[in-house]
C-alpha cells in the first residue's frame, strides 16, 4: 500500500502576490501530480493571460473560480491533493486579502502545518504577522516561512538572512504571547523556477536547511492527538430492534441475538488518545460510569481504537446516552462547565457586542451562548491586547461566555477537537464566529440558583393574577409612554398589581452609567429586560416603554422571559 | 490496512462526515450514480451504521441514456443489500423526446439531469443529500465545501459559502433549504481504486478493458451501446479494447484505449497515466467554467 505515512494537511498563506499559487502549482508539477491535459491547458493559458512572462504560470492552476479569474485575486480556499510515495498531501490555498481572514482561520483549523510566503524583496509585511498569529492561534505548531522570489533578489544570502531574522522575531513574540511553536524555520526559494522546492539548489549554496518538500515529509501530524487524553464524542446512536428489519443483510447471529430487545451502539470518532475493550469509562455530562464492551470499526470488531478512528462502542449495561455526550476514561475526564473564557475569531459583517446570544456548537453538543464580556482585542500586526467593547469582522480577541447548559470540553491547547466551537446566528443561520476555549470560569460554581423556596406561581397566586411583561417599542415620539400610562391606569383600576418602567426614568437611575453608543443601548435593554423579568417573577404585570432598535435585543428579552 | 495509511484515514474521515450529516438531517438521501465513487460511498455508509442498514434510501436520476450494464448493476446492488432505491426521470423531458442528439449536450444535461434531480428532491423533501463528487475532479469543485448549503432553489452560491471549522459543520437551515454532502471530497481517483481493491467492492464491468463497439468522434472513442445511437453518414462502429474511467450517459462519455482488465491493472495504469479523468467527459468541455455554471443552476 502506498502513502504509508498518512496524510498531511497544510496551509499556504501570505500576502497577495507573494507567490502562493505559483508555489503550490509548481509543487504539484514537480511531484508528478499534474496531468498532461491540465498541463496543456495551463501552458495555453500562460501564453494567453499569464503574468510570468514566457515561463509557465503555475498560479493559473489554482485560481479556479471564474469570478476570481476575472478579478485576478483569490477569494476562497482552494484544496489541492498530491500524492507522493511517502504520504498524501492536502493543501489549502488561502487568500491573502485581509478581508478573507475568516477563510484562513477556517483552513487553519484543519491543518497541522503552514507555509507562510514572504516576498524576499519586501520582507515581512503586516499580513505575514497576521497569518502567523492566526495559524498559531488555531493550533498549528509547525510554521515554515517560505522566502520567495529569491531570483529577483539575485540569490543574495544577506537578503534571505535578513528576512529569516524577522521571521525568528515573530516566533519569539508568539511565544511571549503564549503560543509556542514546535518548529519555525525559513527557506529561500523561487516558486517560479522551482529552486529548493524538492531539491536543494546550487544557487543557494550558502543554505544548509531542508527543501520545502523535505520539511513537509518530516512532520508527524497525528502525534499530538494520539498522546492527548482519550475522548469519544457520541455522534449517532445506532439502534436496531432484534426482530426488526433494519439489520444489514448478512449480519451474524451473535449480534442479532443481542441480550436485550434492542441492539445499541454509540457511534463516533475517537478524536484523541486510545481506547481498549474493557476500559472503565465515564460518560459526560451525565456522569454515568460503565465499561467498554466491544469496539466496532465498520463490520470488524477490534481490540483497540486510536485517535482519528470512526468507531462504534457497545457499553456494559443498558443506558440511554445521547448525541453530544463524551465517553472518556474514568481517570482522565474532560471538564464540564457552562461559563468560560475563549479566544474568538469574528467572521460576520455585523459586529459582536456583549449581551448578544448565538447558537453554540461543538463536538460535545449545542447550546445557546451569551457573550457576557469582551475582554480585549488582539492587534494582529503587533500582537498587543487592546481594550475593546465589540468585535468587527475579522477581529480576534478574548471574551467570556455563558452557555444555557454545561457542556464537556478540554482547553484548546490540550485538545483541538474538544476545545473548539462555532457560533451561528439564529435568524440568518450564518456562521458568525468560531472560538477556542481557554478555561472555565469559577463564577459558574458560585452563583447557584436557589430552588425550593417560594415559587413564581405561588407569588402570582397571592395576587390573583397572571404576571407578564408588556413590552412597548417604537420610535422616539411614537406615543409609547402615553399608551403605557393609559394601560397601567386601566389595569390598576381593575385591581391588578402593575409596575411601569419608563425609559427616561431608568436612564436617570439604574442606567445612568450607560451612554448612547451601540454597546450602551444593548446593555440598557438587557438590564431593563432583567428587571422586568424579576418583576414578573415577583408576580407583577410589568409594562415597559423603550426604543428597542435592534432585533437581536428584542429577541434577547423574549428569551429572558 | 495499516492505521497510518492515507486510505485508512480517508475512510474514517468519510464515515465521520456521513454520520454527522445523518445525525442532523430530517430526510437524508444518497445520490447513487452507479459509478465507482458511488460504490465506495455506499460501502462507507454501510460501515458507518453497521449492523444497521443506512437510515436513508438511494436515489438514482435515470436519464434513460445510461449504459445498459449500469442499470442492471444498480438493481442487483440494491437487491443484494436490501436498501430502498428510488429512481426518477424527467417524464416531461422524455415525452418531449429530449436526447443528447436532439438538444445538444448542455440543454440535455439541464433538462434530464438537473431538472429531474430538483423535482425528485422537492417532491420528497430531502434535506441532506449525499453525493460522490471529489475535489480533484474539476477546478470549481476544489473550492466547494464538504457540507454545501443550497437555497430553496437548490442553488449554490460560491461566494456565500459557510466556513467549515474543525469537524464542526454548521448544518442549521430553514424549511426548503438543503445541504449537499460530499463525503469523498478529499479522495482522489487513485484513492478510490485502491480502496475498491482493498475492500473488494463490486463495480460496473465497463470500468475494465474489453472489446466494445465504438466510433471515433472529435478524437474520442464513443461506445455504441444500443440502437438509439445516431451514426453519421459513413460512420461504422468497430471493436476496440477500451474501458471507461468515468461513467455518465453513454453518448456523452468517452472510452479510453486500455488493457487494464482488473482492479489491479487499473491501479497500475493510473499510477502511470498522464491525463485527467474528466478529459473523457464531454460536458465539461462545452464551455469555459462550465461546471461552475452548472452548479449554480443546481446540477450536482
Ligand atoms: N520572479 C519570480 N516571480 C514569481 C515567483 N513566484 C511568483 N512569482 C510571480 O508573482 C506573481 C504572483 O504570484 P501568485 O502565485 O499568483 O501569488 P499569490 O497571490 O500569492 O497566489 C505572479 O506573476 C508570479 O508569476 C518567483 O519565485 N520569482
Amino acid at each position: 500500500m502506498k502513502n504509508g505515512n498518512g496524510i498531511l494537511r497544510f496551509l499556504a498563506c501570505g500576502s497577495v502576490d507573494d507567490g502562493k499559487s505559483t508555489l503550490i502549482g509548481h509543487l504539484l508539477h514537480l511531484t508528478g501530480n499534474l496531468y498532461d491535459d491540465h498541463l496543456r491547458i495551463l501552458q495555453e493559458e500562460s501564453a494567453r493571460i499569464g503574468t510570468a512572462g514566457g515561463v509557465t504560470d503555475y498560479s493559473l492552476l489554482l485560481d479556479g473560480l471564474m469570478a476570481e479569474r476575472e478579478q485576478g485575486i483569490t477569494i476562497d480556499v482552494a484544496y489541492r491533493y498530491f500524492d507522493t510515495p511517502g504520504r498524501k498531501f492536502i493543501v489549502a490555498d488561502t487568500p491573502g486579502h485581509e478581508h478573507y481572514t475568516r477563510n484562513m482561520a477556517t483552513a487553519a483549523s484543519q491543518c497541522s502545518a503552514a507555509l507562510i510566503l514572504v516576498d524576499a524583496c519586501r520582507g515581512v509585511m503586516p499580513q505575514t504577522r497576521r497569518h502567523a498569529l492566526i495559524c498559531a492561534l488555531m493550533g498549528i505548531r509547525h510554521l515554515l516561512f517560505v522566502v520567495n522570489k529569491m531570483d529577483i533578489a539575485g540569490w543574495a544570502e544577506h537578503v534571505f538572512r535578513n528576512v529569516e531574522a524577522q521571521c525568528g522575531l515573530i516566533a519569539g513574540e508568539l511565544k511571549h504571547f503564549g503560543l509556542s511553536l514546535a518548529e519555525c524555520v525559513a527557506v529561500p526559494v523561487s516558486a517560479l523556477h522551482g529552486d529548493n522546492l524538492v531539491a536543494l539548489s546550487q544557487k543557494t549554496f550558502w543554505y544548509e536547511g531542508t527543501t520545502v518538500m523535505e520539511w513537509l515529509q518530516r512532520i508527524r501530524p497525528r502525534a499530538r492527538m494520539e498522546r492527548a487524553a482519550p475522548r469519544l464524542p457520541v455522534q449517532y446512536v445506532i439502534k436496531v430492534a432484534r426482530s426488526g428489519n433494519a439489520w444489514q443483510n448478512g449480519v451474524g447471529e451473535k449480534i442479532r441475538n443481542w441480550d436485550t430487545g434492542t441492539y445499541r451502539s454509540y457511534a463516533g470518532t475517537l478524536v484523541s488518545g486510545r481506547l481498549k475493550q474493557g476500559d472503565r469509562v465515564v460518560v459526560l455530562p451525565s456522569g454515568l460510569r460503565t465499561r467498554v464492551n466491544e469496539i466496532w470499526c465498520g463490520d470488524l470488531e477490534v481490540q483497540e481504537a486510536t485517535a482519528g478512528m470512526a468507531v462504534s462502542l457497545t457499553l456494559e449495561g443498558e443506558h440511554d446516552i445521547v448525541r453530544g455526550e463524551v465517553i472518556a476514561p474514568e481517570d482522565d475526564t474532560p471538564e464540564v462547565a457552562h461559563l468560560f473564557k475563549a479566544q474568538l475569531v469574528w467572521m460576520d459583517e455585523q459586529p459582536l457586542y456583549a449581551g448578544r446570544h448565538y447558537l453554540f456548537k461543538s463536538l460535545t453538543g449545542t447550546a445557546t451562548a451569551e457573550i457576557i464580556r469582551i475582554r480585549n482585542r488582539i492587534d494582529p500586526a503587533t500582537y498587543q491586547r487592546l481594550a475593546a467593547d465589540h468585535f468587527s469582522l475579522n477581529d480576534i480577541g478574548e471574551a467570556e461566555m455563558a452557555l444555557s447548559r454545561p457542556i464537556p470540553f478540554d482547553p484548546y491547547h490540550k485538545n483541538r477537537e474538544t476545545g473548539g466551537f462555532i457560533l451561528t446566528d439564529r435568524l440568518s443561520n450564518k456562521t458568525v464566529g468560531c472560538g477556542m476555549i481557554m478555561h472555565a470560569m469559577r463564577r459558574a460554581g458560585n452563583v447557584h440558583w436557589q430552588f425550593g423556596e417560594v415559587e413564581r406561581g405561588e407569588r402570582a397566586a397571592i395576587k390573583g393574577q397572571k404576571p407578564c411583561v408588556v413590552w412597548l417599542t417604537g420610535l422616539s415620539g411614537a406615543g409609547k409612554s402615553t399608551i403605557a400610562n393609559c394601560l397601567e391606569r386601566k389595569l390598576h383600576g381593575l385591581g391588578r398589581h402593575t409596575m411601569l418602567l419608563d425609559g427616561d426614568n431608568i436612564r436617570h437611575g439604574l442606567n445612568k452609567d450607560l451612554g448612547f453608543t451601540e454597546a450602551g443601548r444593548i446593555e440598557n435593554i438587557r438590564r431593563i429586560g432583567e428587571v422586568a423579568k424579576l418583576m414578573a417573577d415577583a408576580g407583577l404585570i410589568a409594562i415597559t416603554a423603550f426604543i428597542s432598535p435592534f432585533r437581536a435585543e428584542r429577541d434577547m428579552v423574549r428569551r429572558l422571559l | 490496512m495499516n492505521k497510518t495509511d492515507a486510505l485508512h484515514l480517508l475512510e474514517h474521515e468519510s464515515i465521520r462526515i456521513i454520520r454527522e450529516a445523518v445525525a442532523e438531517a430530517e430526510r437524508p438521501v444518497m445520490l447513487y450514480s452507479i459509478g465507482k465513487d458511488s460504490s465506495v460511498m455506499l460501502r462507507l455508509a454501510l460501515k458507518a451504521f453497521f449492523p444497521m442498514k443506512p437510515p436513508f434510501p438511494l436515489l438514482h436520476v435515470d436519464t434513460t441514456w445510461k449504459f445498459r450494464e449500469m442499470i442492471s448493476f444498480r438493481d442487483e446492488t440494491a437487491a443484494r443489500l436490501g436498501i430502498e432505491l428510488i429512481t426518477c426521470s424527467n417524464e416531461e423531458g422524455l415525452r418531449q423526446g429530449v436526447t443528447p442528439f436532439s438538444h445538444g449536450c448542455r440543454a440535455y444535461t439541464e433538462i434530464m439531469k438537473t431538472d429531474a434531480l430538483r423535482q425528485a428532491l422537492d417532491s420528497r423533501g430531502f434535506d441532506m443529500i449525499f453525493g460522490g463528487a471529489r475535489r480533484d475532479e474539476e477546478k470549481s469543485r476544489a473550492k466547494e465545501r464538504i457540507f454545501s448549503f443550497r437555497d430553496g432553489g437548490h442553488r449554490w452560491d460560491p461566494r456565500g459559502q459557510r466556513p467549515e471549522l474543525w469537524s464542526i459543520p454548521n448544518l442549521t437551515k430553514n424549511r426548503g433549504e438543503s445541504f449537499r454532502v460530499f463525503p469523498l471530497s478529499n479522495w482522489t481517483e487513485l484513492d478510490i481504486w485502491r480502496y475498491i481493491a482493498h475492500e473488494r467492492i463490486p463495480v460496473v464491468p465497463l470500468y475494465f478493458a474489453a472489446q466494445r463497439p465504438v466510433v471515433e468522434r472529435n478524437g474520442q472513442w464513443i461506445m455504441v451501446d444500443d440502437e438509439r445511437m445516431e451514426l453519421a453518414p459513413g460512420e461504422m462502429p468497430r471493436m476496440k479494447l477500451v474501458r471507461f474511467r468515468t461513467l455518465g450517459c453513454y453518448p456523452l462519455t468517452a472510452a479510453v484505449e486500455s488493457r487494464a482488465a482488473t482492479v489491479e491493472d487499473v491501479i497500475l495504469e493510473l499510477e502511470s497515466v498522464r491525463t485527467s479523468e474528466r478529459a473523457g467527459r464531454l460536458i465539461d468541455f462545452d464551455q469555459a467554467g462550465s461546471m461552475e455554471k452548472k452548479k449554480q443552476e443546481g446540477y450536482f
